[in-house]
Formats: structure tokens, C-alpha cells, sequence
């Protein structure tokens, strides 16, 4: 009943916002409503994943409260998303947890992740702790750990295609405009929109944080987040690969999987603690509650994962590796399991809705 | 805080004009306060709803297409005038609006590409990028840096004039009542249109279903002070700019989304079902704005657009969903017209409809013939389900009742003389420029180009 009504308050203001169109220049959500005449939830879905929350159109709006209309283009579309978010979610019984995530859950979840796996380690070896030299699998056994995280990784992977195929399917019953020559492809165009976030800046000035205050810091924290995050995705994997090919953990500070989990690490840390400071700046009108809630259980898991990971580097070889690892380990889990029910799936969506402006233009 | 009571140059009202002549004196080192009667969250006036501004240009730029030379912008405003206007200082305003979007852009305002809008009036318009309150956003930002110091909530209540000078002004804010002692003061408070009982005076009993479009804030009062003062008037208190807007707008601040284009893709009929003008007269841009007289004129001050199906896509979607029913009669119940005399009108429209080839884009020869009033183009029966209608109200946009001012934008006396450090800009003088028509975008080159003059002028003056 929720996603309706929030449905419905979107229609509301995207009909004025049709009426108006003086924002028509600041983004492609402006440029995409001014080619539909009515609002129905896939329209809706698909123009608030193409908004990145700019704020730019809440301040230039005359109809912005107080004005009766109460118009708040970059809040409404904020809720509409986790709507679109839950509505794509697969198993759809676990749309729920969508609504109940937060910083403090992000930690109570990381927390209960390392004490089961502290649990399972210690059943299966009661000295795991006393495990030194870099051992981690001394620890945690390889064929554990490879099970665990190898059922984790399927069963996200699972999810999260399942729900960008909901999302691919639900943005093709956005009719297209009548007049638009829809192209075949746009991912090139659509990929290069989404890694650059050249609409996060409008004409070319920087995003606002506040009312006339602009600052380049939320777009350039997100790339550090992104690329750190994918710098660690592609450590993991090329250690992964290092182990089937017969170069077993650990490697050295100067080998492949190191430096390029070193790298991303320190930009997944930065960016992310950046954000958190970004979001505690920025006019609290510019966004929902629902969404910031998924923002920062979201935020606070790449921090403490990319944090602990950096600690554990650094320490590898002290006596506390055993227990870092844990906290690491339980951190990743804890970020693995929520990606397909936190803001993580805002990747998939948003690039789907680009491809699909890029198209619907031209 | 003693000092903060003394100013050279206050300027009264925060919309384009008031700002821009702000920040001129300011630049020039006057010490300046801008007073809004608004609260902040409404600051900006009239500006608010603007979208662009109409310059001249020799030659193209990066927010203005092709050129635009200023002899087309001088014939073009003393056609809609008659001639009828100060030609001297439509002249004035013509020359310096070619400087008005690179000064703008000194000051943080942003245009939108002239290429890329989907109107196609970049060759003589500017188009604010996120329209007129992103525009404020900036003046007020840009007037923050510079130290100009702004009151919100702050209506000036009387202009202490002596020997044809003003020595201070009465405020009146929600802490009381003070006096503001000034240099120069400049007038930027805009017209009465949101004044319903001095709009009775010059429409009587009408005025009460007017809608006005903008701020509630444009009470007339500094206007009428001045006139009360001896300030020679410009314009007559009849003279207003409305469209016709849907009768379900807010009464104040709709802006630009109440405004319906479907008026000449079918029938207009008042609270009779009983039509009253051409519709298709002429290209609805050209026509838009003497539909807001035109159903003021109309008993309670109400008429209704009813189109058919045949054209529902051709028009803006209006921020009102329509009424539609299946049957004329059923619309009519609908609406709360008489159902008979609304078939009875349809029914003779249609049978007076001639055969031709509908074309939005021309001035196609689909007419009717034997009405009494014809509509002349466009006409095509309506005949195709659903059937849609609006109610549509008088939305009064600005008035034209001003000050006379001269070249520096001096506000003049009746008696001949000048007030020697009272200047006005943007709607309160703009009849000086505008008399009775109005092309797109000319209050915001008014305002900029005299919003410019009046601050030069008064931090000159407070400087002497």
C-alpha cells in the first residue's frame, strides 16, 4: 500500500513538473518526462533511476515548499527508488529488509557475521586464534571459506540478475515516446554516462549540497568508492585466480593481488568515509529517509570491509591477525548478503535507465 | 546594530530589478539593503516564475541563436504599444539589452543552451537555466558575497519623502515598526495585481474571480505611496496582463502551470454553454494573452475549453487532469453547464464547420461559416469521444499602472520636477516601456536594464 502511494505522489509531481519544464535542461529524468504524458509505475521507476539526486531542481522550483504544490522533485524520486528497489527484489520475501536497514543495523549484522564465524572457527580448531604468519587459513580453512563465500556469491548473483532483469523488463513498459527512434544499443553511451556521473553535474557546475552551495566532493568520493570497490573486486579475483594456478596466500606487498587490493582499499576507505561526511552536510531536503537509511547501512559496510581489510594488511603478521580476520571476514559477509537488498542494486538500475535515455534520444 | 540602520542606498523589493540594482550599487561601494516583503522561502517576486529575458543581438552567442537586430526589438514593441509608449527609454531599453545576459552571468546566473531547449524562441529569448528562482538564487547568493544586507518579511510602509526627497523609510516587519534612514532609495516593489480591492476599482466586482498568477506579496503598496506623493502615473489601473488560466489554480503563485494551450483545438463557451469569441483567430502565442479579458468580460467571470479527442495530444498536458465524459451532454453534468443549450451550441458548431485540411502549423482553412462568432481556423467538429473540458478563470500576470521615470531612472513628479534621489525600477515603471501588449520576456529586460540604471544611479547619488 506503501509503494502506492508513493507512486501516486510521483505521478502527482511529475505532472507539474510537465507543465512547467523549466528544469528541462538540468538532467535526462527533466528530458525523459517531457516525452511521456502520463505517469504509471514503470514511468515512474524508470525517472527515478534515472535521477541521480543533483538537488539542482529543488532550489530552481517555484512550486518547492512552502508553496502548496509542495513540490520536491529530488525526495519524491528518492522514495519512488527503494519503492522500485523492493519491487525488483528477488526472493520478493526478502523486499522487506530493503525498509529496515541502517547504520546500526549494518553493524549489529557485521558484528553477528564475525561471532558466528568466530563460533565456527573456533569449533573447528579451538587454537584458529593463535594462527600466525599470515596463516588465514589457519584460521578459517580454505575449503570453509571457499564454501562459504562461494554459496554467498551464487545466491547474490542469483539475486542481483534476477532483479536487473525485473528492472530491464519493467523500464521496456515505460512506453517509449511515440516520436522517438529507438536506437539498438546505447551501453557504450550509457556506460560512460554512469562510470564518468556526468549528470551528477549539471551544465557543468558541481553538484549542490545546499541552497547556491556547490562542491565537487559527492561526485569525486563516489568515484574513489567506485573504483576502490572495484579495485578490491578485482584483487579478489586475481588471488583467486593466483590460487587455482598453484600460488597459494599470502602474497607479497608488492605482488598483483595485494597492490591492487592496497589501492582500492585506501580509495574504498576514503570515499566512502567521505560520503558519510557529505551526507552529514548536505540539506537533509535533498533526499528521503527511506533512502538514506540504505545509503548509509550501504556506506558503513564498504567502510568497515575496506577498513578492516587495510588493518588486516597491516597487521597480517601479528598476533591479532586470527581476530581481524574475523571482523574482517564477518564484515565482507555482511556486505556480500545485502548487496541485492541495499543501495548496491542502484548500479544496475540506474545504467539501465541511461541505456534506455540514450536510446529513447537521438 | 545602530549603524546597521543607515544605508546609502535601500532598495525596495527583492525580485530581478531590486537585485540587480542591489548589486550595481553595491559594486559601486554603496552600503545597500534590499527589503522583501516576502518571507525568504518566497523571496524573488514576480522572478520567480520568469523563464527568460528578450535581448537584442548582432550576432550569435552561446544562449541566443542566429541575430536578433535591435531595430526588430523596437518594432516589435511599438506594435504591441500602438506607438504608445516613452520612446526614449524603449530605445534605452533596447540598446542595453544586448549587454543584459553577459552583466548576468558576472553575478552567477546561468542561461540554458540556445540550442537545445524545446522552445524555439532562442533567437530573441534567453532562457534561465532551472527558470527565474535559480535565477534569484544566484543574485541573492552573488548580493551575500558582496555584503549587500537583505530583510525578508520587511514591507516598507511609508516613504518619508521631504522637499521631494526621501530621508528614511517605515518598515514594518513581525518585530514592529522602525525607520530606515537612507541616501537613495530605489523602487523595485513591482504592481498591485495582487491587490484584489484596487483591482475593483478598475474592474469592479470581476476583480473578486481573478487568479493571480504570482506572488501575494505585489500589494501596490510603495506604488501607491509614490502616486499619493506626487509621482506622475504612468498607464491606467485597467491595464493588466492575463491569460486565461485554469479555474482550479491556486488563487496566488500558480506560475506558469495553470496556464491552458487548448483553447484553439475546440470551443470556448461561458457559464451559458454559449461561445463568445474566435478561438482560432490567430496563432495561439499571438492570441494567449487577451483570453484573460476576454472571460473576465463573461458573467462570473468563467468560461470552459472543450475539446474532442481528435486534438487531446496537441496541446501542453495541463497540470489539471480534464474533465471527460463519453457524451457532450454527460461533459455538461459534468461541468455544471445546461446540457441542452451545450449540445444545442456543439450541434450548430459542427454543422457550420467547413471542409479542409487541418494544420496547427499554418493558418489552415478550417472555419465555420454562419456563426455568430465564427471560428476562423482550426475548426473541426467535435464529434469524437471522450470529450474533455476545463473551466477556465482570468489569471491576471502584472499590471501596467507605473511611475513615470526618466533616463536615469529618476521617479518624476506631477508638478514636473524629479524626486531628487528616488528611482524605480522593473514593474513599477515598466508602463513607461509597455502600455498595453507584451512580448515574451520583456518585464525581465525592463527590469535587468533599469534594475542596472536606478542602482548606478542611486549609489551616485548617495556618493555626492
Amino acid at each position: 500500500m506503501q509503494a502506492a502511494e508513493e507512486i501516486r505522489e510521483a505521478a502527482r509531481v511529475l505532472a507539474v513538473c510537465n507543465a512547467c519544464r523549466y528544469c528541462e535542461q538540468y538532467c535526462p529524468a527533466f528530458q525523459a518526462l517531457e516525452q511521456r504524458v502520463n505517469f504509471a509505475s514503470a514511468d515512474v521507476n524508470y525517472l527515478a533511476n534515472l535521477c541521480h539526486g543533483c538537488g539542482e531542481c529543488l532550489y530552481a522550483c517555484q512550486y518547492a515548499p512552502p508553496h502548496e504544490f509542495a513540490i520536491n522533485v529530488p525526495r519524491t524520486l528518492a522514495a519512488a527508488r527503494v519503492v522500485s528497489y523492493e519491487q525488483y527484489a528477488w526472493p520478493a520475501a526478502l523486499a522487506g529488509a530493503f525498509r529496515v536497514q541502517s547504520v546500526v543495523t549494518a553493524l549489529l549484522l557485521a558484528l553477528a557475521f564475525s561471532a558466528a564465524l568466530l563460533g565456527a572457527a573456533l569449533a573447528l580448531n579451538g587454537d584458529a586464534l593463535s594462527a600466525t604468519g599470515a596463516d588465514f587459513y589457519g584460521v578459517i580453512p580454505h575449503a570453509v571459506l571457499v564454501a562459504l563465500f562461494g554459496g554467498v556469491a551464487l545466491f547474490v548473483a542469483t539475486a542481483l540478475a534476477i532483479g536487473a532483469a525485473r528492472c530491464r523488463r519493467d523500464f521496456a513498459a515505460a512506453a517509449a515516446p511515440p516520436h522517438s527512434h529507438v536506437q539498438r544499443s546505447g551501453v557504450a553511451g550509457a556506460l560512460h554516462d554512469a562510470f564518468t556521473l556526468r549528470h551528477l553535474h549539471v551544465g557543468d557546475a558541481d553538484c549542490v549540497t545546499a541552497l547556491e552551495v556547490r562542491t565537487p566532493w559527492r561526485k569525486r568520493l563516489h568515484h574513489c568508492t567506485l573504483y576502490g570497490f572495484t579495485l578490491c573486486f578485482a584483487s579478489t579475483c586475481v588471488a583467486a585466480l593466483y590460487h587455482f594456478a598453484g600460488y597459494p596466500a599470502p602474497y607479497a606487498y608488492t605482488s598483483l593481488p595485494v597492490v591492487l587490493g592496497t589501492l582500492g582499499g585506501v580509495a574504498l576507505v576514503i570515499g566512502t568515509a567521505g560520503l558519510l561526511w557529505v551526507r552529514r552536510t548536505r540539506d537533509p531536503q535533498l533526499s528521503h529517509a527511506s533512502q538514506d537509511k540504505l545509503d548509509g547501512a550501504f556506506v558503513t559496510l564498504l567502510l568497515l570491509a575496506g577498513g578492516t581489510g587495510l588493518v588486516l594488511l597491516a597487521l597480517r603478521d601479528h598476533a591479532a591477525m586470527g581476530a581481524l580476520l574475523i571482523v574482517h571476514l564477518g564484515a565482507v559477509l555482511a556486505l556480500f548478503v545485502t548487496l541485492p537488498y541495499g543501495k548496491f542494486v542502484h548500479g544496475f538500475y540506474r545504467l539501465a535507465a541511461l541505456v534506455k535515455f540514450r536510446r529513447e534520444q537521438e | 546594530m545602530s549603524n546597521a540602520r543607515e544605508y546609502d542606498v535601500a532598495v525596495v523589493g527583492g525580485g530581478n530589478a531590486g537585485l540587480t540594482a542591489a548589486l550595481v550599487a553595491r559594486e559601486l561601494g554603496a552600503r545597500v539593503l534590499v527589503l522583501d516583503s516576502a518571507p525568504r522561502a518566497l523571496r524573488g517576486g514576480n522572478s520567480r516564475h520568469t523563464r527568460n529575458l528578450r535581448c537584442a543581438h548582432a550576432a550569435p552567442t552561446g544562449v541566443l541563436t542566429e541575430t536578433y537586430p535591435e531595430h526588430e526589438l523596437m518594432d516589435d514593441l511599438t506594435r504591441v504599444n500602438g506607438g504608445e509608449m516613452d520612446q526614449e527609454l524603449a530605445q534605452l531599453v533596447v540598446e542595453r539589452s544586448t549587454e543584459c545576459t553577459a552583466w548576468m552571468q558576472k553575478f552567477g546566473a546561468r542561461f540554458q543552451h540556445a540550442l537545445r531547449g524545446t522552445l524555439q524562441l532562442s533567437r530573441t529569448n534567453a532562457f534561465f537555466l532551472g527558470g527565474g528562482t535559480a535565477l534569484m538564487n544566484s543574485y541573492y547568493a552573488a548580493a551575500e558575497r558582496l555584503g549587500i544586507d537583505v530583510r525578508y518579511g520587511a514591507e516598507v510602509v511609508g516613504l518619508n519623502l521631504r522637499d521631494g526627497a526621501c530621508d528614511s523609510l517605515t518598515v514594518r516587519t513581525r518585530e514592529g515598526t522602525e525607520q530606515i534612514h537612507v541616501r537613495a532609495v530605489v523602487l523595485a516593489a513591482g504592481g498591485f495585481e495582487a491587490n484584489l480591492d484596487w483591482l475593483r476599482t478598475a474592474w469592479g466586482d470581476a476583480a473578486r474571480n481573478f487568479i493571480v498568477r504570482g506572488t501575494p506579496h505585489n500589494t501596490g503598496t510603495v506604488l501607491k505611496l509614490m502616486l499619493d506623493a506626487g509621482a506622475l502615473a504612468v498607464g491606467n489601473a485597467a491595464e493588466c496582463h492575463a491569460v486565461a488560466v485554469d479555474g482550479r489554480a491556486p488563487q496566488f503563485d500558480g506560475g506558469i502551470v495553470t496556464r491552458l494551450d487548448s483553447l484553439p483545438l475546440g470551443l470556448v463557451v461561458n457559464r451559458d454553454a454559449q461561445r463568445f469569441y474566435d478561438e482560432g483567430e490567430d496563432f495561439w502565442p499571438k492570441r494567449y494573452a487577451i483570453w484573460g479579458k476576454l472571460i473576465a468580460r463573461q458573467p462570473g467571470q468563467i468560461a470552459y475549453s472543450i475539446v474532442d479527442a481528435k486534438v487531446q495530444s496537441r496541446f501542453m498536458p495541463s497540470v489539471f487532469p480534464p474533465v471527460a465524459a463519453g457524451s457532450v451532454r454527460g461533459l455538461a453534468e459534468q461541468l455544471g453547464l445546461p446540457a441542452d443549450a451545450l449540445e444545442a451550441t456543439v450541434q450548430r458548431f459542427n454543422a457550420a464547420v467547413r471542409p479542409g485540411t487541418f494544420d496547427t502549423a499554418t493558418l489552415d482553412d478550417c472555419r465555420t461559416v454562419g456563426l455568430a462568432p465564427d471560428k476562423t481556423h482550426w475548426a473541426q467538429p467535435i464529434d469524437t469521444p471522450p470529450f474533455w473540458g476545463y473551466p477556465l478563470k482570468p489569471g491576471i500576470t502584472f499590471t501596467y499602472l507605473g511611475v513615470r521615470v526618466d533616463a536615469d531612472a529618476r521617479v518624476l513628479a506631477a508638478n514636473g520636477s524629479a524626486f531628487a534621489n528616488v528611482y524605480a525600477a522593473g514593474e513599477i515603471m515598466a508602463g513607461n516601456v509597455l502600455r498595453h501588449g507584451y512580448v515574451a520576456g520583456i518585464g525581465m529586460t525592463i527590469g535587468t536594464v533599469f534594475g542596472r540604471i536606478a542602482g548606478q544611479s542611486a549609489a551616485q547619488h548617495a556618493s555626492r
